[in-house]
């Protein structure tokens, strides 16, 4: 059973429409690209998934439960909403972490405000915080950043924040973790280290999606890829299938651009 | 009182005593302005048509007339339309100030709580937290900071402002420093009233500059 099923979603923005007709699947352990020019709706689809945009048609399913139904959504509360969407970890282009506090607290801050819905937080306070703690610096450590714990954001360069983001988002263990364009606010020099961690998180078989203009790295790393152009899946399949073997003229237009840019 | 007994302590302890109910007024103003402040930001970000234009409205009535005017209705107003005082003075004058202090504070909150950029929001919300959560572990900290320069301006308007109390005779420190004007033909207690403004405002001035310092520590 695909860990994520993704049916005939839609979104308008007023009467524009964004998405049209999405389905998808994703194997547990996979990682999936999505790929396409800016504006194609790859972004929105993502937000989609998180629950930061809600669509106006399809269903979200994950693990074979139904998170995300168009025809019954109005029903449904903010807490509701709220548990669902932690099946989805998000890490975004220009990071969002929280200024106020250090790289450790950016990790933990979530962590011990759901831990404070326990109902055992009360006698095992001090237990549960120092196992919030240790597994914070755990996910810093997986990212290299074992120096800059105590760090506040704008003390860190964006390739570390944004490691601090993966982490923080981590630290939820979502069954699903998505990136949207996490290099693109980055200097060159500095998509490396992040690209780096995303790859080893693909070599532990972390369930992905990566929103990404990298092709070289969505070719490398993902085990499925989505080509989308104004709204629709274009085009879905391996890596080999896409990049070498597409029939499609729109995808290959796409790539050609792509390679002639860059 | 005569200029005979205008001696620098005697004025000294006129003034002192003026400028307690100057301080009463103005830390009174703050203790009720700030939190109803914010309550009319959010008033005037909610989503409910109806309240947003209702405050809205409120705030622009209350920023485009003039304060003095603003007390004279408040204290003048049931004496002549009911036949009595509603009011002592320093409460009407009080209430004048809470209300048009209330407002400006209100602009300056939204400002802040727009500032912080959507992303903060969206963190919050894909790790799970309630929107209280958001607000009060995310948002808040992140508007006192940028809340804080243009707060320190009106907390000096304020201090000044307070000397408005005169129009309808509360006694705050201005009254007591123009008396000697009338009674003595003194000038010199109007400097010495100043330097009172003065001291006040310089000591807010380094307030605000060791919170800004103290907040120096996240951009």
């Amino acid at each position: 059973m695909p860990i994520l099923e993704v049916n005939h979603i839609s979104k308008n923005f007023g009467p524009t429409r964004v998405l049209t007709d999405i389905s998808f699947s994703l194997e547990r352990g996979k990682a999936l690209a999505i790929i396409g020019s800016s504006g194609s709706g790859k972004t929105t689809l993502l937000r989609c998934l998180n629950f930061l945009e809600t669509p106006n048609d399809g269903q979200i399913i994950v693990n074979g439960k139904t998170l995300f139904d168009a025809a019954d959504h109005a029903a449904k509360s903010d807490a509701e909403i709220r548990k669902r969407r932690l099946h989805f970890g998000m890490v975004f282009q220009s990071f969002n972490l929280f200024p106020q506090y250090t790289a450790l607290e950016n990790v933990m801050l979530a962590s011990l405000l759901l831990a404070k819905e326990r109902p055992d937080y009360k006698q095992n306070r001090r237990e549960i915080h120092e196992e919030i703690e240790h597994q914070a610096i755990d996910l810093l450590s997986r990212m290299s950043l074992e120096g800059r714990m105590s760090h506040y954001p704008h003390q860190l360069s964006g390739g570390q924040q944004q490691r601090v983001a993966i982490a923080r988002a981590l630290a939820l263990h979502p069954d699903i973790l998505c990136f949207d364009e996490p290099t693109s606010a980055l200097d060159p020099e500095l998509t490396g280290e992040v690209l780096r961690v995303i790859r080893s998180l693909a070599e532990q078989r972390t369930t992905m999606i990566i929103v990404t203009h990298e092709m070289a790295f969505a070719r490398d790393v993902a085990d499925h890829i989505l080509f989308m152009d104004g709204g629709v899946i274009v085009e879905q399949g391996t890596p080999e299938a896409l990049f070498e073997n597409t029939q499609n003229e729109r995808t290959r237009a796409f790539l050609h651009r792509f390679s002639q840019n860059s | 009182m005569s200029a005979s007994t205008a001696t620098l302590s005697s004025v000294t302890l006129t003034l002192l005593e003026g400028f307690g109910t100057t301080a009463q007024l103005f830390v009174l103003t703050l203790v009720f302005a700030l939190p109803l402040g914010l309550l009319l930001s959010f008033g005037s970000m909610s989503r409910f048509m109806p309240l947003r234009a209702a405050v809205k409205t409120v705030v622009w009535v209350i920023r485009g007339t003039p304060l003095m005017l603003q007390i004279l209705v408040i204290f003048f107003g049931p004496r002549l339309l009911w036949g009595f005082d509603l009011l002592s003075r320093f409460v009407a004058a009080l209430i004048a100030f809470v209300i048009n202090y209330a407002c400006y504070f209100s602009e300056i909150f939204r400002g802040g709580i727009q500032s912080v950029p959507r992303g903060q929001y969206e963190a919050g919300q894909v790790l799970g937290m309630t929107r209280s959560q958001i607000f009060f572990r995310v948002t808040l900290m992140q508007v006192i900071k940028r809340v804080i320069p243009p707060m320190g301006n009106e907390f000096i308007n304020l201090v000044k402002d307070t000397a408005l109390a005169r129009t309808i005779a509360v006694y705050e420190v201005l009254w007591m420093g123009e008396s000697y004007i009338k009674s003595a033909g003194l000038i010199w207690p109007m400097f010495y009233t100043a330097v009172f403004y003065l001291v006040f405002n310089g000591i807010l001035v380094l307030l605000f500059g060791w919170l800004e310092k103290k907040l120096d520590y996240f951009r």
